[in-house]
């Protein structure tokens, strides 16, 4: 990398260079430079107009020839370039700006149906989900009420059996009780006969056998 | 072989032309503004010539310049000098492609002529200020004088306003000349070294001689970077103004 700063100083001597020459005292290589440069000139342009010592940036005669030109070619361009040739990279420019906006919306435009689209199928997938689920617990929820009922159902059968079953045992309980009872009095009377031997009254059987049960009860 | 430093900046006749009595001959500088105007509007026509979704390497050269110079006046003169950019565009093109084509062994650099960067910075001053005035009217001139400065100041305010407005064209043009003309005159003062050297110290001159032309080469680059640089301070100092015309303070 070439150092600015030598490039500044490189300039100066350049500066410094240019104003010797400029100014007359001509440093050796460019006096003899400047002499084969004047006969090499006089052979090509006999016209000699240009043909001035010193700077030719300061030489006033071709000021209006470089101005004359510069206006032609300058404006030549400036109309060139705004008429033609801008709009032309403008266009190519907008062109591929539009082209990617376009792109770009249509993208997105795009990446709006397949969410919407993605969006129903999750909620048809939740319905259907909740659906089920549903379906689920009213099943289960009606085969346990019908469980229970017939739970319910058998267990107010057996209870009835139950008690219809006591209340026959009852029943012949009493009805046992009830032969026994008749049983003691008949055996009673026939052991009164057979040891004292008269026959018993019926009335007193009765009353002495009842009194026994009484009391053992 | 001419060994003259100026040499180089001579203008020569190629066709002799008088205008109203004045010398307005085809030189070689009027040459080399030909073909700066031709290489940009060529390029900007065959860079778009297929108007590519995906742009070559011609249509991206194009491109780059649009949008280089659509930035620099976007984000220096501000969004109400988009009607400019025209100018503010071709001003860059001319001077970008005139020093550049300077930089090629042979040719002409017409931006090394001060009337030449003259004329353009006073195209850019005339117009700067016919901007402003169409823009402001009256109201252009207290451009000269910074607002909320004290009154009391005005008497030495206001002339250096004015002239430092009126320098504008003169460091516009002097800047960009005198660099064009310093490194191309470096540039020759350097080879003019070895062919002196090569003169007067034969074989060990041919030796010696190579150190000029080692420093001539680190030289060209570092001028072509001038080049592109002056041509870029040439456009953005016109943007800055444009935006002074427009805003004022």
């Amino acid at each position: 990398m070439v150092n600015p700063r030598l490039m500044v100083w490189l300039k100066g001597l350049a500066a410094a260079a240019v104003l010797t020459v400029a100014l007359g005292g001509t440093p050796s290589f460019a006096q003899s430079g400047e002499e084969t440069a004047h006969a090499t000139d006089s052979v090509e342009h006999e016209a000699g107009v240009h043909d001035e010592k010193g700077l030719p940036q300061l030489n006033t005669k071709t000021f209006a020839s470089q101005i004359f030109w510069l206006a032609i070619t300058f404006g030549t361009l400036y109309v060139l370039v705004s008429k033609v040739g801008l709009p032309r990279v403008g266009a190519v420019l907008e062109a591929r700006e539009a082209k990617i906006s376009g792109d770009l919306d249509k993208a997105t435009q795009l990446k709006a149906e397949t969410d919407a689209i993605v969006a129903a199928y999750e909620k048809a997938v939740a319905e259907a989900r909740a659906g089920a689920h549903k379906l689920l617990n009213d099943t289960a929820a009606t085969a346990d009420a019908a469980a229970a009922k017939r739970t319910a159902d058998v267990v107010a059968g057996l209870a009835a059996k139950q008690k219809e079953a006591e209340a026959r045992i009852e029943g012949q309980k009493q009805t046992a009780l009830a032969n026994v009872r008749a049983v003691a009095a008949e055996a009673a009377a026939a052991a009164v006969a057979k040891l004292a031997g008269v026959e018993p009254d019926q009335a007193g059987v009765d009353g002495a056998v009842d009194a026994a049960l009484k009391e053992r009860a | 072989m001419a060994t003259d430093p100026l040499h180089q900046f001579r203008i020569e006749q190629i066709v002799p032309l008088h205008l109203a009595g004045h010398d307005v001959s085809f030189t070689n500088s009027s040459l080399y503004m030909v073909v700066a105007a031709v290489l940009v509007t060529g390029l900007l026509v065959a860079g778009t010539a297929s108007r590519a979704l995906v742009p070559g390497r011609l249509q991206s050269v194009a491109e780059l310049l649009y949008e280089f110079v659509s930035g620099m006046v976007r984000d220096n003169a501000g969004a109400q000098a988009r009607p400019y950019f025209p100018l503010v565009f071709s001003i860059f093109a001319f001077v970008l492609f005139g020093n550049m084509i300077g930089m090629v062994p042979g040719t002409f650099t017409f931006t090394s002529h001060i009337i030449v960067t003259f004329t353009l910075a006073a195209l850019v001053f005339v117009f700067v200020t016919l901007v402003a005035l169409i823009r402001h009217g009256f109201h252009f001139f207290s451009f000269f004088f910074p607002s909320g400065a004290p009154i009391a100041l005005a008497p030495i305010l206001i002339p250096i306003e004015i002239i430092s407005y009126l320098m504008r064209p003169v460091s516009l043009s002097i800047r960009l000349f005198a660099n064009m003309m310093a490194g191309h005159t470096m540039l020759k003062v350097f080879a003019g070294f070895t062919i002196t050297m090569i003169g007067a110290l034969g074989a060990v001159g041919w030796l010696a001689g190579a150190v000029p032309v080692a420093i001539n080469v680190a030289l060209i680059g570092f001028e072509i970077m001038v080049a592109f640089l002056q041509a870029y301070v040439f456009t953005i100092l016109t943007c800055l103004y444009i935006r002074d015309a427009i805003e004022l303070h």
